[in-house]
């Protein structure tokens, strides 16, 4: 393993930042090795490794010392907004992204910062999700995609500006959330604006230089297979954004990515099933090329990304082992599908919240049938369950490969309503979304009184769920799940952030924090101390989400902004050297 | 499709994709601290910010792409999207999103004190441009006679000023005062803040 010095005090000058303790900073390498096959104490992507579990083997911190867990330090970013970022570690040196596009890094034992980076944003940018979900590591750089559309590799020791490349116009309203996903040398990226009339694609570039490699549009043009799902000239302003970190199968070599919503949002103004809309799609990272699909649903009128990359699970069954790829729907089912090297086959799907829009799953193919009374259309009012936000938005779900468990982060008793407009009118870089504003219902059921947030956990050897712990507010925790038997979560507007028992559900421990947890929790470990990092700062979709609800319920629920970096451990005295 | 490229510099400052002569730019550059080095001249007359005696229009991309007169503007309908026109050479500013303007007609018995000085017979302009997080406030409740920006919910309040009601942002929408000439609508001064969200 490569390993870089510099003087502490010589990366300080270069960033420009305050005086820490004065010791040499050493900086490890990433290679195309480490990604693969991540050493126990470091997180080095946003799901820590290919296959998007979001586990962590370490188990220093388990079901029987948790309780005493302890913050160890904090860092407040002076942000505000949506702080979803995992805080990616690499021996001891951690990144931290935040809306607007900072990059932070920081002494992963102490808290000191080592250097930010800081972005000038055009004064003109629309910032429908002010928020950003983290960095992706290669060799001794930093990659970020940024809200203005631009690729930017920054030296890890220094957080020096190395290039940025643009990846599109901000102006036309592409946007960029999502940690970069790396692969051999690839830095790929995929762009959001799935309300703004674009046409998403999913781009490589080379880590050294930012030049692009390939291009892959979602919406197929003339001539490529699926582009007949479009009327006319609506795949020109498609939609279909890409905006979570893809999965990635290193034996072919294939990445896995979640797609976003059809524009504008009323299917009937693009009759079709507008491929490859709502879908995974399999890309060859050599060549971009599309090597094989599975629409979860077809011409999606309800706003229901499935962004979120399948889980790459093997799956033992009926005596057979599964290459899966597990994904818990916006669309509120939970889909089971076999990968193969060009193909993907359905397996099953199963609602895990309740869900009145399909009315059954063909047994082939997984292909919905829909209730017409449930689709909105354009000049005319619909409701639907589960509601725009879905069963699971955006926040990971996580699988722990010693229960066997995944973990949704679900919502549930919430439908919605849409009319829509009888025309969408396009305008550059304004919302294209054919339902104003005004029209977007939320109907919480009689039940949301009792709940809408649950954490379930659900046994993927047999299919069934095994338990579920409900919360009052709404749920946007993305999931951590450990070796240590837990599971971290947040996302509650109450601003906790707790640990659950993976097997059991039970609450082992729990600390209310400065805002709503909606940062991706990550552990790591250093000098064989087992940490738990998360970032605290309530913002985006669960602020919006929390207006319409205190609108339906006439409350005023107050989540306090701005970003605060939270990092636990267990005090010295509790310690047990176990990994 | 034809990608367009990404503006040059659009990175770079605040002003890289703004209009780069007169008191906006300059104002929104340096309130932003944006490199001197991004006023630099700029032919594109479409982009310009706007300025006083810029009478209001409709952009080109609108059914009737004309300038608005003070009939277009209805009491207590929702507002209606316009963009200043340099008066000489006819060019519409409509190629730079703060350059958007909402434009509406209040009872004037209703505006503060300060609005009622920049309306024209109850007629009041705002920047139509979040100082939250830079959305177009876009939405109209009719009912409480407020501005929402459909992004994250600001609320304000066209008859006093377009003071924030609700929602994330701290500031109000920057206020245009205006005149009558005629049967146009006419720009008298500059916009009383700097336009735009944080840009850090």
């Amino acid at each position: 393993m490569r390993k870089f010095t510099l003087s502490l005090g010589l990366l300080l000058a270069l960033a420009g930042s305050a005086s820490q303790a004065a010791e040499p900073t050493p900086y490890s390498a990433v290679t195309a090795e480490r990604l693969t096959h991540p050493e126990p104490g470091n997180w080095l992507m946003y799901r820590r490794t290919y296959d998007s579990w979001g586990y962590s083997p370490l188990k220093q911190i388990n079901t029987g010392n948790v309780a005493q867990l302890k913050p160890l330090w904090s860092f407040s970013t002076g942000v505000e907004e949506g702080h979803q970022a995992p805080p990616i570690v690499n021996d001891g040196v951690m990144f931290i992204t935040t809306p607007r596009d900072q990059v932070l890094a920081l002494d992963a034992r102490t808290g000191n910062l080592l250097w930010r980076y800081r972005r000038e944003l055009p004064a003109d940018l629309f910032q429908l999700h002010p928020t950003n979900r983290g960095v992706a590591l290669y060799g001794d750089r930093v990659y970020i995609a940024t809200v203005d559309a631009f690729l930017v590799a920054l030296d890890a020791r220094s957080g020096a500006l190395i290039w940025q490349k643009p990846v599109e116009n901000y102006l036309a309203g592409y946007y960029m959330t999502m940690a970069p996903l790396v692969v051999d040398g690839k830095i790929m990226v995929g762009v959001s604006g799935g309300e703004f009339g674009i046409r998403g694609f999913i781009q490589a570039f080379d880590a050294a230089s930012g030049e692009s490699l390939w291009k892959t549009f979602t919406v197929p043009g003339p001539g490529e297979p699926g582009h007949d799902s479009w009327p006319g000239e609506t795949w020109k302003r498609g939609g279909v954004p890409v905006w979570l970190t893809g999965s990635y199968d290193p034996e072919t070599k294939l990445a896995y990515w979640g797609t976003g919503n059809a524009g504008p949002w009323m299917g009937d103004q693009r009759a079709g099933d507008n491929l490859y809309a709502t879908s995974v799609i399999a890309l060859d990272v050599a060549t971009g090329q599309i090597r094989a699909h599975h629409q979860y649903h077809w011409n999606d009128s309800w706003d229901w990304d499935e962004v979120a990359a399948p889980l790459l699970i093997d799956l033992h069954r009926n005596g057979r082992t599964i290459k899966s790829l597990v994904h818990a729907g916006r669309d509120g089912y939970l889909w089971v599908l076999e990968r193969s090297a060009n193909d993907i086959r359905y397996v099953a799907g199963t609602p895990y919240v309740k869900q009145n829009v399909f009315t059954k799953l063909d047994p082939e193919s997984g292909r919905p049938e829909y209730d017409p009374t449930k689709v909105p259309h354009s000049g005319a009012r619909a409701e639907f369950c589960p509601s725009l936000w879905g069963g699971k938005d955006w926040p990971p779900t996580a699988y722990n490969p010693d229960t066997g468990y995944l973990y949704i982060p679900a919502n549930e008793n919430l439908c919605s309503a849409f009319t829509g407009e009888t025309k969408t009118k396009y305008r550059r870089g304004e919302l294209y979304m054919g339902v104003p504003f005004a029209k977007i219902e939320v109907l919480p059921t009689p039940q949301a009184r009792d709940h809408i947030g649950e954490l379930q956990a659900w046994d993927m050897k047999t299919g069934k769920k095994v338990w579920t712990s409900e919360f009052k507010s709404h749920n946007w925790g993305p999931v951590l799940t450990t070796g240590g038997g837990l599971v971290f979560s947040g996302g509650t507007n109450d601003r906790y952030f707790r640990a659950f028992d993976a097997k059991s559900g039970k609450i082992l421990w729990q600390q209310r924090t400065n805002s709503g947890v909606v940062g991706v929790p990550t552990s790591y470990s250093l000098d064989g101390k087992q940490y738990v990092a998360v970032q605290s700062g309530w913002g985006v979709d669960a602020q919006r989400k929390q207006d319409f609800l205190d609108q339906a319920f006439g409350t005023h629920t107050q989540v306090p902004q701005g970003g605060v970096l939270w990092v636990f451990g267990l005090p010295e005295a509790k310690q047990e050297d176990s990994h | 499709m034809t990608t367009e490229a990404p503006p040059a510099g659009s990175a770079k400052g605040a002003c890289a994709s703004l209009p780069r002569r007169r008191l906006l730019c300059a104002a929104v550059a340096a309130g932003l601290a944006a490199p001197l080095s991004s006023l630099a001249a700029d032919a594109d007359l479409s982009k310009d910010a706007a300025a006083p005696g810029d009478v209001l229009a409709f952009a080109s991309w609108e059914d009737q792409p004309r300038a608005l007169t003070v009939n277009d503007v209805e009491l207590d309908a929702a507002p209606l999207l316009v963009y200043p026109q340099d008066p000489v050479s006819g060019v519409t500013r409509e190629n730079s999103r703060l350059n958007q303007i909402l434009v509406l007609r209040l009872d004037p018995a209703t505006l503060d004190d300060s609005t009622r000085a920049r309306a024209v017979d109850g007629i009041v302009a705002y920047s139509a441009i979040c100082t939250h997080a830079a959305c177009a406030v876009s939405e109209w409740q009719a009912e409480t006679r407020q501005l929402v920006c459909p992004c994250h919910s600001s609320a304000y309040d066209p008859a006093k000023g377009a003071a924030r009601v609700t929602g994330p942002t701290v500031r109000a929408l920057p206020a245009l005062p205006l005149k009558r000439i005629g049967d146009q609508i006419v720009i008298a001064g500059p916009f009383s803040a700097a336009l735009g969200a944080p840009t850090t």
